[in-house]
C-alpha cells in the first residue's frame, strides 16, 4: 500500500519503536547486570549503563559456575541443553517426515485411524502426561541421561501434520513419473520428497530447536545428576540458593549466555531457509 | 519395438465408478495412436493402466508378447509424458533425465552419451544445468519428452502434453512430436480432446465415448465416415449439422423436419421408411440460387475467420427451427438477417438411425 500520511506514518513509527523498547529493555537491563559486580545489583537502584566487571563476571560463570547453586560449570549445562535440543528437533523431524510420508503415500489398513490418533495427541502436550511418562521414562531406567532427556518430548503431531499438509501439496504426478523412473518409494522419498521438503524442515529445526531449548518441567524432572543440568533449569536453580542474596551478576551472566544459542540457530538458518524460499519452484 | 494389445480391458474405481467398459484393440509396432474423446470419457484412465499407474480389473494388456497387467511401471519398458510435465523441480535438466537411467544402472557414459543425443534433438544443449523452474513452458515440454526419449522405451505415452502450451507453441511441438515419432519410430498412445492435435498427429484414432471405443480408425476415415451420431458431432469442427426427418415415401430422399422441399439424397436401404437423421458438415453446405437450393437458412450470427466465414442460421420455413452452421469462403460477405439458399454436396451426406445412433450404410 502506497499512501502518503505523514501523521499516520509517524505514529505507526512511534507504536513500533515502544514494541521494540517494551522488548528489548530487559535484555538490555538483564546485559547490563551481568556486567556489574554482585553488590551494585542490591543496592535497589538498577543501573542502566554497563559496568566493568562483565569479563570476570562471565569467566565466573563459564568455569567455576555459580557457588551458591552447586558449582556447576555454565559451559556444562549449555552444553547439555545443546544437546538435548538437537536431539529433539532432529529426532521430531526424522519421525515426523516418516509418519507423514507413510499417512500421505501408502495404503494400509487402518490409515485414517492413525492419523487421527496421531491428531489426538495434540492435545496430549508433556505436562499432561508428565507422570505416566515419568514412569515409563523411569521404569526404562533412562534417567539422567540424554535420551530420558530427549525421547520423550521426540513424538510430534504438529510436525507430523505440517508435512503431511506439505506432502498433499506435491503433485501427484511426481510421484507416478518417479515410479515410472524405477524409483521404489525409499528412492522416491530420498531423493525427491526429501529435497522437495528442505525448507520446510529448516523452518521446523528454528521453531523445534528452541522448543527444546526452553524445555524446562521436564529436565527438572528426569535429572538428579548435576552433570545432566541444562541451562533453563540451571537459571532457576541459581535463584533458589540457600541462606545468600541470590547472584544476580551471574545469573544474568547465565541468562544472557542461555539466549545466544537460539538466537544463533535463528540468525544462521533464517539464511538457509530464506535461500530456499527464494529457490522455491512452482 | 513392440506393439500394444488390448484384450477385454475394462476398469472400475474403487469407489465403483465404471470408467473403461472393454476395450478391444491392438496397436501396431511404431504406430501413432491418439485418443480422443470428452472430458471424463476414461482417456487417462485407459492411458494410465498401460502405464502400469491404474491396476486393469478386468482383461490383459500386452506390450509385445508380454503380458503386463502384474508388472510395475519401471518394468514395462514405457516412456510417459504428463500434462504438467511433473519434472522434478529440484534436479537439474540432465538429472531429470537422468534420473530413470541411473536407477537402472545404466552406465555413467551411456546416460551422458542418450542425454547428450537427446538434448541435441530436442536443442536443449544450453540448458542442461537449469532447473525446471528456470524454464519456459515449452522448454519444460521438451524436456518431459527428453526424459521418455533418454529411456529407449518400447512405446510413449502421452497424457494431454501440449494442453499447458499457448496456440502458437502447441502446433509446433505438435510438429515437433510427429517428427520425433517418425524418426525415433516408437509406438505412440497419444490422449487428448483437442480434436485437431488427433486428426493431425494420429495414424488411427480412438474415439471414445463414456468409456467404450465409439470407433477406431484412421482420422480421415473417421471424419468420412461416423459410425456413431456421438463420433459425426464429436469429430469436425465446427460440429456437424443433425438435421432430424422422414425417409420419403418412394426412399429416394429425406423429409427434413422444418425444410419443405424434399433432400433428394437416397438414404441407404436399411433405413427402412420411418424416422432418420441426417448428418451434413458445415463445409458440405454451399450457396447456390433459390431454386437449386436444398433449403434455406435465416443468418443469425457471422464469425469471420478470414480464411472462411463460420454462418450460424436457423431454417428458414421451419416450424421449431434447427440450427445449422454453413462455413463459407472468406471472401464472401454474409449479413445477419440475410436469407442463404444452400445446396448440399450428395456424396457428403450422413444418415444415422436416431435410436441407437448408428450409422445407417
Ligand atoms: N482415482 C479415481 N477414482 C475414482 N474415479 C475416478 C478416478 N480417476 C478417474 N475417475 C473417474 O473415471 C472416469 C474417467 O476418468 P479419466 O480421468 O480417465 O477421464 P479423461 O477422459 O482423462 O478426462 P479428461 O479429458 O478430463 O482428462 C471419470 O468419470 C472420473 O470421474
Ligand atoms: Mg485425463
Amino acid at each position: 500500500m502506497v499512501e502518503n500520511r505523514p501523521w499516520l506514518t509517524v505514529f505507526s513509527h512511534v507504536v513500533l519503536c515502544l514494541g521494540v523498547l517494551v522488548t528489548a529493555l530487559p535484555i538490555w537491563i538483564a546485559f547490563v547486570a551481568s556486567t556489574h559486580p554482585a553488590d551494585s545489583m542490591l543496592s535497589g537502584r538498577t543501573p542502566l549503563l554497563p559496568g566493568g566487571h562483565m569479563i570476570e563476571n562471565y569467566a565466573t560463570v563459564l568455569g567455576s559456575g555459580v557457588r551458591a547453586a552447586g558449582s556447576i560449570p555454565v559451559g556444562t549445562m549449555l552444553w547439555n541443553s545443546f544437546v538435548m535440543a538437537l536431539m529433539i528437533a532432529v529426532g521430531k523431524i526424522a519421525i515426523s517426515i516418516i509418519a507423514a510420508y507413510a499417512i500421505v503415500y501408502f495404503r494400509f489398513p487402518l490409515r485414517r485411524t492413525c492419523f487421527w490418533v496421531i491428531f489426538i495427541t495434540l492435545m496430549l502436550p508433556v505436562e499432561v502426561r508428565i507422570l505416566p511418562t515419568f514412569g515409563v521414562v523411569a521404569s526404562l531406567g533412562m534417567l539422567n541421561s540424554y535420551w530420558g532427556l530427549s525421547v520423550p518430548l521426540i513424538a510430534s503431531a504438529t510436525a507430523t501434520f505440517l508435512f503431511r499438509q506439505f506432502f498433499l501439496t506435491v503433485p501427484e504426478e511426481l510421484a507416478e513419473a518417479a515410479r515410472i523412473d524405477g524409483a521404489g518409494p525409499f528412492k522416491f522419498f530420498r531423493d525427491i520428497l526429501l529435497p522437495l521438503s528442505r525448507t520446510n524442515i529448516a523452518a521446523l529445526f528454528v521453531i523445534l530447536f528452541i522448543f527444546g531449548w526452553n524445555q524446562y518441567l521436564w529436565p527438572l524432572l528426569v535429572t538428579t545428576d548435576e552433570g545432566y543440568y541444562t541451562i533453563v533449569m540451571g537459571i532457576q536453580r541459581m535463584l533458589q540458593a540457600e541462606d545468600a542474596e541470590p547472584a544476580w551478576h551471574e545469573i544474568m551472566a547465565t541468562s544472557m549466555l542461555a539466549m545466544l544459542p537460539p538466537v544463533l540457530v535463528v540468525v544462521f538458518m533464517q539464511r538457509l531457509f530464506v535461500k530456499g524460499l527464494i529457490e522455491q519452484e512452482k | 519395438m513392440a506393439g500394444l494389445e488390448f484384450i477385454g480391458v475394462r476398469k472400475t474405481y474403487p469407489n465403483g465408478v465404471q470408467a473403461i467398459h472393454g476395450i478391444d484393440m491392438a496397436v501396431a509396432d511404431g504406430e501413432f495412436v491418439v485418443i480422443v474423446g470428452p472430458s471424463g470419457c476414461g482417456k487417462s484412465t485407459l492411458l494410465r493402466m498401460v502405464a502400469g499407474l491404474e491396476t486393469v480389473t478386468e482383461g490383459e494388456i500386452r506390450i509385445g508378447e508380454n503380458r503386463v497387467n502384474e508388472l510395475e511401471p519401471a518394468d514395462r519398458n514405457i516412456a510417459m509424458v504428463f500434462q504438467n510435465y511433473a519434472l522434478y523441480p529440484h534436479m537439474s535438466v540432465f538429472d531429470n533425465m537422468a534420473y530413470g537411467l541411473r536407477n537402472r544402472r545404466t552406465p555413467r557414459d551411456e546416460i551422458a552419451r542418450r542425454v547428450a543425443e537427446a538434448a541435441g534433438t530436442l536443442q536443449l544443449e544450453g540448458l542442461l544445468d537449469r532447473r525446471p523452474g528456470q524454464l519456459s513452458g515449452g522448454q519444460r515440454q521438451r524436456v518431459a519428452m527428453g526424459r521418455a526419449i533418454v529411456r529407449e522405451p518400447e512405446a510413449f505415452l502421452f497424457d494431454e502434453p501440449l494442453s499447458n502450451l499457448d496456440a502458437k507453441l502447441r502446433v509446433q511441438m505438435r510438429l515437433e512430436i510427429k517428427r520425433l515419432q517418425r524418426a525415433l519410430g516408437t509406438t505412440s498412445l497419444y490422449v487428448t480432446h483437442d480434436q485437431v492435435e488427433a486428426m493431425t498427429l494420429a495414424d488411427r484414432l480412438i474415439v471414445m465415448n463414456a468409456g467404450v471405443a465409439e470407433q477406431v480408425g484412421r482420422p480421415l476415415e473417421i471424419y468420412d465416415a461416423p459410425a456413431t451420431l456421438f463420433v459425426a458431432g464429436f469429430i469436425g469442427s465446427p460440429a456437424m449439422n443433425f438435421l432430424p426427418g422422414t425417409v420419403a415415401d418412394d426412399g429416394s430422399g429425406a423429409n427434413l423436419d422444418g425444410v419443405d422441399r424434399t433432400l433428394l439424397v437416397a438414404p441407404p436401404a436399411s433405413a427402412g421408411r420411418g424416422r432418420i437423421m441426417v448428418g451434413i458438415r458445415p463445409e458440405h453446405l454451399e450457396p447456390v440460387s433459390r431454386e437449386e437450393a436444398a433449403m434455406e437458412v435465416v443468418v443469425e450470427l457471422v464469425e469471420a475467420l478470414g480464411a472462411d466465414s463460420l454462418v450460424h442460421g436457423l431454417l428458414a420455413d421451419g416450424g421449431e427451427g434447427a440450427a445449422v452452421t454453413v462455413r463459407l469462403d472468406g471472401a464472401r460477405r454474409v449479413a445477419a438477417g440475410e436469407v442463404l439458399s444452400l445446396a448440399v454436396a450428395p456424396n457428403h451426406v450422413h444418415f444415422f438411425d436416431p435410436d441407437d445412433g448408428k450409422r445407417l450404410a
